[in-house]
């Protein structure tokens, strides 16, 4: 019994611990943001990394998320006698929920993962230790313009998700179901109020924010990964960053849309 | 050679770090005089190079003080640079901006000032013609001299080697030894170098500690460490006919 409680208060206490670091590390990267200096290209290359290497899997995963939408919508709401709503199902779907979500979920697949793989190999080959050792604050060097390039990769990429869907539901609904194309955008355009596109850019700024700055974190500490070194730490981290990003969009979601709706 | 007569740049007086239950450093205590090169030697696993990293601030001693000439604990980063066993160049970044970071990322020189420093030197170090390359690829001794290109560009005052000679050739590890003394006298800094490899440092250096037992238990000219009558200094000194006397029995 002793040790059980002793396992669990150990258990909190590093989870507490974890909490503590890793609020101090984005605090960090946030702060160096006004004093970096040479930004510009560092933010370019994350930008690139985040956005526009991820804008394959997020078009991809985008069109076929609106196909499956207006299929599944369509039946769904014909057996109502209202498959004219199907515009409003796909449209306020992909921009409350899917879109934010899944958008990250794919980014934090694509990007993050090679993002906590990059920055721990630099943990690893000592070139975070080298950054300290010429002046040069790492958080700042390596996290700052990937945590920037973020906040704006996401909303970017949020919006073409978005867009792609709605295409999606449109071939889906109009061109394969039969569905007057007419009805399906004007509903579209009827339901999507600014309030909507508002939760939709909030959330995607939240998610990139949190699941970038996992990501980093989990590179960044891949040191302190017990029990295992070298290559195999990098790869531990790699998994922990993903793992934990896609959790904290899930719940980040709920929080979010809690709150809003 | 030059003695311990000569200012320090640097003094370490009761460094302490474990890990831990085990004590790693238990009391370190070092003069190194300014432009000397000194080396200190000790087995692997004893400590040397925690020992550095304490001095560079990679991590923080548990007791002790090091003490920079003038106070240079505060603007360390400038006047001291750090040469990694591994390098640790950006495998990401050419040549050319591997050297030009540290300027890039701590000095208000503008651009072409930069680039102009960066490539003075690499010149220097005879990677002029590697400029575009990446460290991947360049091999292992163009890499280690890239590296200190990267550690000179700032000009700084003292220099710490970790174990520059690691996992290299005899004929490698006195290439970098003649490096670190040919560059020594030509840009006037400090070295301390941190190895295992006796006859190289024993020839390279001006001054020798020993580590052992998280102490150093010798510290003296080159001379004076092969003359030295301490069981542990004498079996460093002796090595070469230690092995060949135990091959031959």
């Amino acid at each position: 019994m002793m040790r059980l409680l002793q396992s669990v208060g150990q258990n909190s206490l590093t989870t507490v611990a974890g909490f503590g670091d890793f609020a101090a590390f984005t605090s960090r990267a946030v702060a160096a943001a006004p004093v970096a200096r040479h930004l510009g290209r560092r933010l370019i290359r994350a930008i690139h990394e985040q956005g526009v290497r991820c804008v394959p899997v997020v078009t991809i995963v985008g069109l076929f998320a609106g196909l499956v939408l207006g299929l599944q919508g369509y039946y769904v709401l014909a057996r109502f006698g209202s498959a004219g709503m199907l515009g409003t199902f796909v449209s306020l779907t992909l921009t409350r929920e899917l879109a934010p979500v899944l958008g990250a979920l794919m980014i934090v697949g694509q990007a993050g993962s090679a993002m906590a793989a990059e920055i721990g190999i630099h943990r690893n080959s000592e070139q975070i230790d080298a950054l300290t050792t010429m002046g040069i604050d790492p958080v700042g060097y390596l996290i700052t313009p990937r945590l920037l390039a973020a906040l704006i990769a996401f909303p970017i990429l949020t919006v073409v998700f978005t867009l792609v869907g709605m295409a999606g539901g449109y071939i889906s609904g109009s061109v394969l179901l039969g569905l007057d194309s007419g009805v399906y955008w004007s509903a579209v355009h009827s339901a999507v109020r600014l309030a909507d596109v508002r939760e939709c850019l909030s959330k995607a700024l939240a998610f990139g924010a949190i699941t970038i700055a996992i990501c980093c974190h989990s590179g960044f500490t891949t040191h302190r990964r017990t029990g295992v070194s070298g290559s195999r730490a990098v790869s531990v981290s790699t998994t922990r960053g993903v793992v934990l990003a896609s959790i904290a969009t899930l719940a980040t979601d709920y929080l979010i849309t809690s709150f809003l709706v | 050679m030059i003695g311990a007569s000569i200012p320090p740049i640097l003094e370490v007086s009761g460094l302490r770090k474990h890990f831990g239950d085990h004590v790693v450093l238990a009391s370190v205590d070092l003069v190194v005089p300014r432009r000397s090169i000194v080396s200190v030697l000790g087995r692997s696993g004893t400590g040397k190079s925690v020992f550095l990293k304490c001095l560079a601030g990679l991590l923080t001693p548990d007791a002790g003080d090091v003490r920079f000439e003038d106070g240079l604990q505060d603007g360390l980063h400038r006047r001291c640079s750090y040469l990694f066993q591994g390098n640790a160049l950006f495998d990401s970044l050419t040549a050319l901006e591997n050297v030009a970071l540290p300027l890039e990322q701590t000095t208000s020189l503008g651009r072409l000032s930069i680039a102009q420093a960066a490539r003075d030197a690499l010149k220097s170090l005879g990677l002029e013609k590697f400029a575009d390359h990446f460290p991947a690829q360049m091999s292992g001794g163009m890499q280690k001299r890239l590296a200190l290109a990267r550690a000179l560009v700032t000009r700084p005052e003292l220099v710490l080697f970790d174990e520059p000679t690691a996992g290299l050739d005899p004929p490698a590890r006195n290439a970098v030894f003649e490096m670190i003394v040919h560059y020594r006298q030509r840009f006037d800094f400090t070295a301390l170098v941190v190895t295992h490899d006796v006859p190289e440092a024993l020839a390279a250096s001006d001054r020798v500690a020993l580590l052992e037992e998280g102490r150093i238990r010798f510290e003296g000219t080159p001379a004076e460490f092969a003359a030295a009558d301490d069981c542990i200094v004498r079996s460093f000194s002796d090595n070469i006919v230690t092995l060949r006397t135990s091959l031959e029995n």
